[in-house]
């Protein structure tokens, strides 16, 4: 008896070695962590609910895509990389939604020599240039709208409150390095933490400073926190929001506080307004229609547009790829590299990309616009 | 820093303290009866809070589901666990405690829930459905290792957490919810605005106290649900139910926790996970009170409350930082002045 288990446990612990043996370069595979769970769910959700709308073939390869969550933890998120890299032998990494665990996968990536995309925006060391590449747009492209808007009004002083992370960080130093240049001061810089239910300190030290404008340097509905509570407290300058806050959420936690808001978005959140030439008018129009019959009217989300976007990348890049290596091989991801950097103006929903050896966003003036808010309803501003 | 910041900061504080007193309560009342560390002490307010949001907006809450199937699957263990004793009076009562409280409470949602209905019935209706879940957690996860130490049974909490956030997430999404508020009622005392809300926190923290400590220290019910704490058998032998007493206490921290969601969710959204950190605050009070004493509780409370919303105007960075360290010196004075007390192993 114990015999027969035996011999059968070893037939069945054989199959899948012998299974794998001729499938072995016939697909492309794909690793992605999204933090589906804790604090940045909101981000991660939407993103995953994107890869059902993505191609399952490329150039006649499948693509076998596996997503796992890493619940925003910089750890979960190294050790879902390493498994991707050692186990799955992935030809690309993707992932994750918010800044921390996206620099973890990025090391991993750089190290183990995978391409890999970021969804979340992240601050390019020379290390990290190599293999990652980053779907956002980056926080210096989006501030730019944001502070010509505020010189154009006259904003002499600003205040800022962010994040207590590398999110918040990346706000606080690209307004250091761009604003003072345009003649804007910077008086206040609070910051919160993601999970909290209350910013009161902060918010009464910044209407006792009194800037002009204020920037809130905060991502998903967390971003509504310090907005409602500015506006309660009696600060009647305008609120300037990050690019991270743009979602149909954001005006139904903040409620009338919302209104007057200026805030940085990717195109992918008014298609429509868009003219017919702009190349990502298709793209988002197609993620958009096919996302809210699925979830909903309003349901639309620019982080169900960076998944989306990474596969729009991928129908581009693959090919190429796919003619110099077979997937599964070190010179595949090699290729994959290369085309990435040889492939221009790559059109999709957030933006048109063009990548460089030093330039790993890609993106220029057509990947984000300003909108605000009327009667409870996004408007662009021109 | 002027007059006008310090006071309004000074009520800020002391308003998130009398919800982290509400915690701090329900923590010691559970530890004092069944010496479980209540780490799930924020999800109940987490589960409170979404409730009486969900009905407020007319939709049904999946706590009312998550409610019969907890009770459900406690009615399965309890029949196993008395299959050597079947009479009928046990059936009934563990069918009556443990299925029909959440099916009524979830025929009751969605009939008599809703946003049309008045607050108090969302109120009740949210009070309902989310006590029961105190317990039949402690039926599902406690009961059955109540002898254990003290660490098994925060191991155990720990579990309990993760479980029950991730159920949350489930049911009610990452986007939090906020409800209206119960009154609008609002008075100006100098640069202070107190709202309907903030009253109601204050007037609720105060009376629970009250109330709690009259309970434990003058009823017979109390003094045995203290009793259960000190010595299992010897709770028995004298005749307490210790089981009994587990569940009672299981269900009061529910709904304490219930309570102080629903008092704060018209005032700030709540996420599914925001419970947790509110809880953890509470649990600072909890500890400076010792685990055993109510009054300390809320004055720790309070403290902590305002040290959080000060440390948040001068020093927003290190804010959580600040916070969490408080509990080092007092851990630190009352592990070299307390004498150790070996426990009582049944």
């Amino acid at each position: 008896m114990k015999r027969i288990v035996f011999a059968a446990a070893a037939v069945f612990a054989l199959l899948p070695l012998s299974a794998r043996a001729g499938d072995e370069g016939k697909e492309v595979v794909i690793g992605i962590t999204l933090s589906t769970t804790g604090p940045a769910a909101a981000l991660g959700i939407p993103e995953r609910n994107a890869l059902d709308f993505v191609p399952k073939e490329i150039g006649g390869v499948k693509l076998k895509v596996m997503a796992l969550d890493d619940g925003g933890d910089p750890t979960n998120a190294t050790n879902n990389a390493r498994r991707f890299v050692t186990e799955a032998n992935a030809d690309i990494i993707m992932g994750s939604s918010v800044t921390p665990p996206t620099i973890a996968v990025s090391t991993v990536a750089n190290e183990a020599g995978v391409p890999h995309f970021g969804f979340a925006p992240m601050p390019f060391t020379a290390a990290r240039l190599k293999w990652s590449v980053d779907l956002p747009q980056p926080i210096p492209v989006v501030g730019r709208v944001l502070y010509d808007h505020m010189k154009k009004n006259g904003v002499k002083t600003v205040g800022f409150i962010g994040y207590s992370d590398s999110y918040g960080d990346l706000w606080m130093n690209d307004l250091k390095a761009q604003a003072p240049a345009m003649g804007i001061q910077i008086v206040a810089d609070e910051r919160y933490a993601r999970a909290d239910t209350s910013v009161t300190g902060q918010v009464l030290k910044l209407v006792a400073a009194n800037p002009d404008a204020i920037l809130v340097g905060a991502s998903g509905t967390a971003a509504a926190l310090p907005q409602v509570e500015l506006r309660e407290r009696g600060y009647k300058g305008p609120i300037y929001q990050s690019h991270g806050a743009a979602s149909m959420d954001f005006i139904r936690i903040a409620g009338k506080a919302a209104e007057g808001v200026f805030m940085a978005a990717g195109p992918v959140m008014v298609p429509e307004g868009q003219d017919d030439e702009a190349l990502t008018k298709k793209p988002g129009l197609a993620l958009d229609t096919a996302y809210e019959t699925k979830y909903g009217p309003n349901s639309r989300s620019q982080f169900a547009a960076h998944s989306y976007d990474a596969f729009e990348i991928l129908k581009r890049v693959l090919p190429v790829a796919l003619k110099q290596a077979s997937p599964g091989t070190p010179e595949f991801r090699e290729a994959i590299r290369k085309a990435l950097l040889s492939e221009r103006e790559i059109a999709a929903s957030q933006g048109v990309y063009n990548f460089t050896e030093q330039d790993r966003n890609g993106v220029d003036e057509r990947s984000r616009i300003l909108l605000t808010v009327k009667h409870g309803k996004y408007q662009v501003v021109n | 820093m002027n007059t006008t910041i310090l006071l309004l900061l000074a009520q800020d504080g002391i308003t998130n303290g009398a919800i982290y007193a509400l915690l701090g309560f329900g923590l010691v009342l559970v530890f004092a009866v069944t010496r479980v560390i209540l780490i799930p002490q924020g999800e109940f307010i987490t589960f409170g809070a979404l409730t009486y949001a969900a009905l407020s907006s007319g939709k049904l809450p999946g706590t009312a589901e998550l409610a019969c199937a907890l009770g459900f699957v406690a009615f399965c263990m309890e029949m196993f666990s008395i299959r050597h004793q079947f009479t009928t009076g046990r059936i009934v009562r563990a069918a009556a405690l443990y299925i029909l409280a959440s099916a009524l409470a979830l025929v009751l949602a969605q009939f008599a829930g809703g946003d049309t209905s008045s607050a108090t019935i969302n109120i009740a209706l949210s009070l309902m459905i989310v006590s029961p879940i105190g317990l039949y957690l402690y039926r599902i996860a406690y009961q059955p290792i109540a002898h254990a130490s003290v660490l098994v049974l925060l191991i155990a909490s720990v579990g309990v957490h993760l479980a029950l956030q991730g159920l949350a997430l489930l049911f009610f999404g990452a986007e939090g919810m906020r409800a209206p508020t119960i009154t609008d009622v609002a008075a100006s005392i100098g640069p202070l605005r107190v709202t309907g809300q903030t009253l109601a926190v204050y007037i609720i923290t105060v009376s629970l106290i009250v109330a709690l400590w009259l309970f434990f220290g003058h009823t017979v019910y109390g003094k045995a649900l203290r009793a259960t704490a000190v010595n299992r058998i010897g709770a028995r032998l004298v005749g307490i139910r210790t089981v009994l007493s587990g569940q009672i206490a299981f269900m009061l921290a529910a709904g304490i926790g219930a309570i102080s969601g629903i008092l704060i969710v018209p005032m700030t959204t709540i996420y599914y996970d925001s419970g947790f950190l509110i809880g953890l605050k509470g649990f600072i009070a909890a500890i400076v009170g010792g685990l055993a004493s109510y009054p300390l509780t809320a004055a720790a409370a309070v403290a902590v409350g305002v040290v959080e919303a000060f440390s948040s105007f001068y020093a927003s960075n290190f804010k959580e930082v600040i916070v969490f360290a408080l509990i080092l010196p007092v851990l630190l004075a009352r592990s070299l002045s307390a004498p150790t007390i070996e426990e009582e192993k049944d």
